[in-house]
């Protein structure tokens, strides 16, 4: 496209005009830096305050705890960096478990059918909420609360239609169980340690959304659609594919979640997953994305669901009443709000030089 | 600075070539008539500036030829072929690139990733394959200051900039990524007098290059520097079209300033004050 250019650039004075911003100010612009300081600060305050948390076992578990939001929240991290809202995650995440175990059952077909069903299901859910959004112009917000109550009605409707109570049946003597748990529940014992095959994904997940955002086209795409969706229909970025195509990744790693629970449980209760969706959210928000899109990073939202995962097991371990739980997510997402607001500030109005 | 351009512009373009010709196009929005038979021709190696009022018209024309809204009256032809464009990919795949009046660019997004937004160096076709940073870090850098911008971080967001740069950027972009007709969408109308002078003298070297450029503008001064072909539109309609040749910039700006209708305000004005 282009070639080197051989002779010496006429205009400027060069090195003069050249700064080196100082690495205090890189590392302030990046978007994780505000999580990474609050789960370290958190996570001392709790070696302190729970003895229970010393152990390598009890780290192990906050990993796994974290690995059941953190996998979603890296789809949910990616769509809300391309500027747009899922509040279906968390029920959908329970409709693909339902419909692979009923499916299933009540044909008596092997377990993989239902699992390729409940793919194509979840990825036509996230296809349809992407649609609908692109196409109506209706913020997402109101769109995927839409498909959140159909989804929830639909879960408790049809199980009890199909069961006659509100779980799904018991799945584990049925064919293709052992490979599939093996796949999506696996514990791998390590000495007194059990370390989910999860947390194995989910570090997966985030290597492989942090190389997308960060060194792909598809990333900076993604964050353009989020920045300026105009500019980018104009320099000819596909907008409404890129959108799409987030909503059917976030409706993908839901599938892959309600995979595990089912493989974890062999029975899921019809109304669960209410709620999860803002924990997704919370897990994005105090990464550092930006609410409004265009900013944040898939480690960022790992940390945030990290920081999830260790409050709501070490306040068990710390002996407190698990109730104060959700006060404290309501706290941190505040607090990360406000430092994300000002970290937006510090790296948009820096003067280099 | 030209030889930048020289570098990159199409080799198969040839002066006085037609790039984009259209006849009698027109525009309605539901009852609203935005244009109406407007006749423009692009030629290689020439400037054609269209001015005008704000809600002449001049935005609708250029959204018409980028591929942002399709014509309902008239023909589009590039390269002597028909075309209707359907979007904004259309129209730059036919090597027209648009430079926007609110500048075409993402202000979180750093200086080095809004320059390739679209147009990325990727290692292969994959989509998941990785960008060529460094390279494209370094063609940013470079481009930039070939037009005289240094930015003094090629990561910094682009918001950081000064309107001027990041217009700059734009144009830069447009040019790099080979467009054989350049639109700018008043380049001019945000900018100080020094930097309006780069634009308008990388303008010349676009065309000089031989891009045909579109130079939208509600300054007939700076207009006149550069144009081979002015049209001066009026609610919608073209009520001046004359080469360089047989048009002074007394009767440009006279045009601009509001025309005949002027002369009449100053008579109507003169007989009140007596």
């Amino acid at each position: 496209m282009s070639t080197p250019v051989k002779t010496a650039p006429p205009t400027p004075a060069e090195a003069s005009n050249r700064v080196q911003v100082s690495w205090t100010t890189r590392l302030l612009g990046r978007p994780e830096v505000g999580a990474l300081v609050a789960a370290i600060v958190i996570f001392i305050f709790f070696l302190i305050v729970a003895p229970a948390f010393r152990t390598p076992a009890a780290f192990f578990t906050v990993l796994y705890q974290a690995s059941t939001i953190g996998i979603v929240a890296v789809g949910v991290g990616m769509l809300m960096i391309g500027g747009e809202f899922d509040l279906s995650a968390g029920v959908l995440v329970t409709s693909a478990g339902l419909l692979n175990g009923m499916f299933c059952y009540e044909l008596g077909l092997n377990l993989w059918v239902g699992v390729i069903i409940a793919l194509i299901f979840c990825l036509g859910v996230g296809f349809i909420n992407g649609y609908l959004v692109m196409r109506t112009g209706i913020p997402s917000f109101l769109i995927t609360l839409g498909m959140f109550f159909v989804l929830q009605g639909a879960n408790l409707g049809v199980t009890k239609v199909v069961t006659g109570s509100v779980s799904s049946p018991n799945i584990n003597q049925m064919d293709g169980y052992a490979a599939l748990n093996f796949i999506f529940a696996h514990e791998f014992k390590i000495g007194s340690i059990s370390l989910s095959i999860t947390v194995i994904w989910w570090l997966l997940f985030v290597v492989l959304s942090a190389w997308i955002l960060q060194r792909t086209k598809i990333g900076n795409w993604i964050f353009a659609v989020g920045g300026n969706a105009a500019s980018a229909r104009a320099v000819g970025v596909p907008v409404n594919r890129v959108k799409i195509g987030l909503f059917m990744t976030v409706s993908f790693l839901c599938w892959f979640t309600g995979m595990h629970y089912l493989y974890r449980f062999n029975t899921l209760q019809a109304g669960n997953g209410v709620g999860n969706e803002f924990l997704y959210i919370i897990a994005a928000v105090v990464g550092g994305t930006l609410l409004t899109g265009g900013y944040g990073n898939a480690w960022g939202v790992a940390i945030g669901a990290f920081i999830f995962g260790m409050v709501s097991l070490c306040i068990v371990y710390a002996g407190w009443d698990p109730n104060w739980f959700k006060a404290f997510l309501g706290v941190m997402l505040l607090l990360a709000v406000m430092v994300n607001l000002y970290v937006k500030r510090l790296s948009t109005l820096r003067k280099v030089g | 600075m030209t030889d930048t351009l020289q570098e990159h512009a199409d080799p198969t373009l040839h002066k006085g070539e037609p790039l984009v010709e259209m006849t009698n196009v027109g525009k309605t929005y539901g009852a609203i008539r935005a244009l109406k038979g407007i006749n423009l021709e692009v030629n290689a190696g020439e400037v054609t500036c269209v001015l005008g009022d704000n809600g002449a018209g001049k935005s609708t024309l250029i959204k018409i030829i980028s591929g942002l809204h399709p014509h309902n009256e008239g023909t589009v032809k590039v390269d002597g072929e028909e075309v209707h464009f359907s979007s904004p990919r259309d129209s730059l795949n036919h090597g027209i690139a648009t430079v926007y009046q609110d500048l075409a660019v993402v202000s979180l997004m750093e200086v080095w990733r809004n320059f390739f937004l679209g147009s990325e160096m990727a290692g292969s076709k994959f989509p998941l394959s990785g960008m060529k940073i460094n390279d494209m870090k370094r063609i940013a850098d470079e481009e930039l200051r070939k037009m005289g911008i240094v930015v003094k971080d090629i990561d910094q967001p682009i918001g950081t900039l000064s309107g001027g740069q990041r217009q700059c950027v734009a144009i830069a972009r447009a040019v790099y990524f080979g467009a054989r007709v350049l639109i700018l969408d008043e380049p001019t109308a945000a900018l100080g007098v020094k930097q309006s002078g780069v634009v308008l003298k990388y303008t010349a070297a676009a065309r000089d290059a031989g891009l045909g450029v579109v130079f939208i503008t509600h300054n007939p001064h700076h207009a006149y520097l550069v144009g081979n072909h002015f049209i001066i539109l009026k609610l919608g309609q073209a009520v001046l079209d004359k080469k360089r040749s047989e048009v002074a910039l007394d009767e440009l700006t006279r045009q601009m300033a509001g025309g005949d209708e002027l002369t009449e305000l100053a008579h109507e004005l003169e007989s009140t004050r007596t």
